[in-house]
């Protein structure tokens, strides 16, 4: 009887309770908890799409920034200080992403920022957040010139010294896709990208290193990535009868596109960087995206024993969205953040003095992460090389080939 | 040739979804004289009418009987928001300066996007999602229905695509039914008086309220059934699909003849086309898929500054 006016009382508190949780802004969603009363306060900024059509990326980079923070509070990683996570949209968007990099170098407590998901989002984020002393680490930007300048092939230069990454690059994942595809046989592949930076970037690097290996490149072809039926492309590409499609760009138009070519009778593999190894790539593409490939940065996050712990982790953490293609890194990009903190804000008095000293002590973490060994060049690249061929199995990404690129 | 074929087939599936959504701009441009930049939000959620229909009533059935009800759903849908639209937003600015309800259509235009956007899967201000509704923030997979969608048909070197039949025939179907319509029915005839001359046809016992309010309604359907094709077709649908479309399809009525709807299926048909060929035959840096859009306007422009009224319009224009 008692029992029951418990849940009498206690049912609706929850319902009100779930229901005003639903209606609370976003900005309240990170922040670890744990820590005690007292502790200065350093934030790190999650800078990523969280709407959108890239949604389902950027909120893994979210939540696996909000799971590597609340782990760092709970162990108590940097005495005397709270670490509390703050995302901010960037809608994949560089006008959108250039105001909140703006918002996070006007606060005096931002420590680091991970982000972005998009390379040419962080071509126009890095000047803003360097100008602020503010280190950026980001999980995901492949595009080379970010860190090794325009010139990235005959004269590299550092163009930003807080830009950072924990991804491999388009320099090598081009390449690398080229290499595997030759190798199983292919040798006449078309290419469309989408004319975005990454998209572009990665076509060019493939198609340099594809005709290098004595490949040929039968078309090269562009989409409008606000288009969503790409019949007039297809149609171009498949009187030249490719024995592969080679896509620079990301699921939203890599799934339709892979439909309509197998819908259309050009039923041959679509391989794609790793903007779109991701699940909602097969979603979208449907069941006759078995056999199409995408490469991704790093070894499959399942097949490590510290990767697998991730996971778990993050199962257990209970986030409504998946940690998707780039949770692993965003994880190993706070950790490196939280690292520098480690010895920046040692006896510091606030955050913004140390922003230099957080610089130096980023160009020379090294730990191991859960993607791997964590470390940077001096570009600010991962020194890590390794890169992951996937497979679309029964509507789902399997792993065939993980290896070190040479 | 073949390949010639191949785009000609691509132009006019594309050129028959640009006609049906061209017709509600036409229908309501030729009755108000308003650009009703809105219309391409009115794909959109005939889109996603069909898709909630068949998520909600028919959970992963994909048989051809689901599709009548899809429609039915997409028509519900679109015409629903059409008539509160004319209802709200257009009447009480009947008689307003001709720029007001054109920045209100574009108000709407944005409204009715981050409608869906943010609260496709859940009611305003809760987290109730009964049905368990994708979000609608990114691409959603439309579900594919037998025999309209499947493998393409092979006629010597030319693919045929089912969506494709299905969208070329579903305007062949609604412009014969709304020839009938407009000229064998009172209210078709109504509203051809009213086009004319709202005054007098008021004055002749015709209740032009309710004549606007079918010529709203007509445009919805036609849209509706657009926004169901378009999801068989690129097999995916989002709450943009209708800025592009929409833009389009306001371009192809312009090209036919804005007021004139033999004109917006015509303008529609060839703005598919035109795409298409551009696509493939003009060469060089100028060519290809990223151009076809400059292509297709570079057109549009010829056909204003040579035939003003559009390649169906009437001769004297004195409006617009």
């Amino acid at each position: 009887m008692h029992q029951r006016s418990v849940l009498r009382v206690g049912a609706p508190l929850i319902i009100a309770a779930l229901a005003l949780s639903a209606c609370g802004s976003r900005s309240d969603t990170g922040s670890g908890s744990g820590a005690s009363s007292g502790n200065k306060i350093a934030i790190i900024g999650v800078m990523a799409p969280l709407s959108g059509d890239l949604s389902a990326l950027g909120l893994g980079i979210q939540h696996s920034v909000e799971l590597a923070v609340k782990e760092a509070n709970a162990s108590n990683a940097i005495p005397g200080w709270t670490l509390q996570v703050e995302p901010k949209d960037d809608e994949g968007k560089p006008d959108v992403g250039k105001n909140a990099a703006t918002a996070f170098a006007a606060e005096p407590n931002v420590a680091g920022v991970v982000g972005n998901l998009n390379s040419n989002v962080a071509q126009s984020t890095q000047p803003v957040l360097a100008t602020a002393k503010i280190v950026q680490v980001s999980p995901a930007n492949t595009n080379p010139t970010l860190t090794k300048g325009a010139d990235f092939k005959t004269a590299p230069k550092r163009t930003y010294d807080t830009y950072f990454r924990t991804c491999t690059t388009d320099a090598i994942q081009g390449p690398f896709a080229a290499q595997y595809m030759f190798k199983a046989g292919i040798t006449k592949v078309a290419t469309i990208h989408d004319k975005k930076a990454y998209g572009q970037g990665l076509v060019e690097a493939f198609t340099g290193e594809f005709t290098k290996l004595g490949g040929t490149i039968v078309d090269a072809e562009t989409i409008n990535p606000d288009d969503s039926n790409y019949q007039s492309v297809i149609t171009k590409i498949k009187p030249m009868s490719p024995q592969g499609v080679y896509y620079g760009g990301e699921y939203p138009q890599a799934g339709p596109l892979s439909q309509q070519m197998k819908a259309a009778g050009l039923n041959v593999p679509l391989m794609g960087g790793d903007g779109i190894y991701d699940p909602k790539f097969i979603v979208l593409g449907g069941a006759t995206s078995a056999g199409d490939l995408a490469t991704s940065v790093g070894a499959p996050t399942d097949q490590l024993a510290a990767g697998k712990k991730f996971l778990a982790d993050y199962a257990a953490a209970g986030y409504k969205d998946p940690a998707a293609a780039y949770g692993a890194y965003s994880f190993d990009a706070a950790n490196s953040i939280i690292n520098a903190l480690k010895v920046s804000l040692k006896g510091a008095k606030d955050v913004a003095s140390v922003r230099q000293a957080t610089i130096d002590a980023l160009g020379k973490v090294s730990f191991e992460g859960v993607t791997g060994h964590v470390a940077f060049d001096q570009y600010g690249d991962s020194t890590s090389r390794v890169l992951t061929v996937y497979k679309v199995v029964s509507g789902a990404w399997a792993p065939v080939s993980t290896e070190a690129f040479k | 040739m073949d390949t010639f074929v191949q785009q000609l087939v691509n132009g006019l599936t594309l050129g028959s979804l640009y006609a049906l959504i061209a017709v509600g701009y036409t229908v309501v441009y030729g009755i108000l004289q308003l650009i009703n930049f809105a219309h391409g939000e009115i794909f959109m959620i005939g889109a996603f009418g069909a898709l909630t229909t068949s998520l909600v009533l028919f959970r992963g059935q994909t048989g051809l009987w689901v599709l009548p009800f899809m429609i039915i759903g997409a028509i519900i849908a679109s015409v629903g928001t059409a008539v509160l639209m004319e209802r709200f937003a257009y009447r009480p600015l009947r008689n307003a300066p001709r720029l007001a309800p054109l920045i209100t259509a574009i108000g709407i235009s944005v409204f009715l996007q981050e409608l869906v956007r943010l609260n496709y899967n859940h009611l305003p201000f809760t987290s109730w999602n009964p049905f368990n509704l994708p979000d609608a923030k990114s691409r959603i997979p439309f579900p594919q229905i037998d025999v309209v969608t499947g493998p393409a048909f092979q006629i010597g070197g030319v693919t045929i695509q089912r969506s494709a039949i299905f969208t070329v025939g579903a305007l062949l179907m609604c412009a014969a039914l709304l020839w009938y319509f407009i000229n064998r029915t009172k209210t078709g005839r109504g509203m051809q008086a009213v086009s004319q001359d709202a005054d007098t046809a008021r004055l002749m016992g015709i209740n032009v309220d309710r004549i606007i309010v079918v010529a709203f309604a007509l445009g919805a359907v036609l849209a509706g059934i657009a926004g169901v094709a378009q999801g068989l077709q690129n097999n995916n649908i989002d709450f943009r699909m209708g800025f592009l479309a929409g833009l389009k399809a306001f371009t192809a009525a312009v090209l036919g003849g804005i007021g004139n709807i033999q004109g917006a299926v015509v303008g529609g048909l060839v703005l598919g086309i035109v795409e298409g060929m551009a696509t493939q035959y003009i060469p060089g840096q100028f060519g290809g898929s990223p151009w076809k859009d400059v292509w297709a306007f570079v057109l549009l422009i010829l056909v204003l500054v040579f035939r003003p009224q559009g390649l169906l319009g009437a001769k004297a224009v004195d409006r617009a």
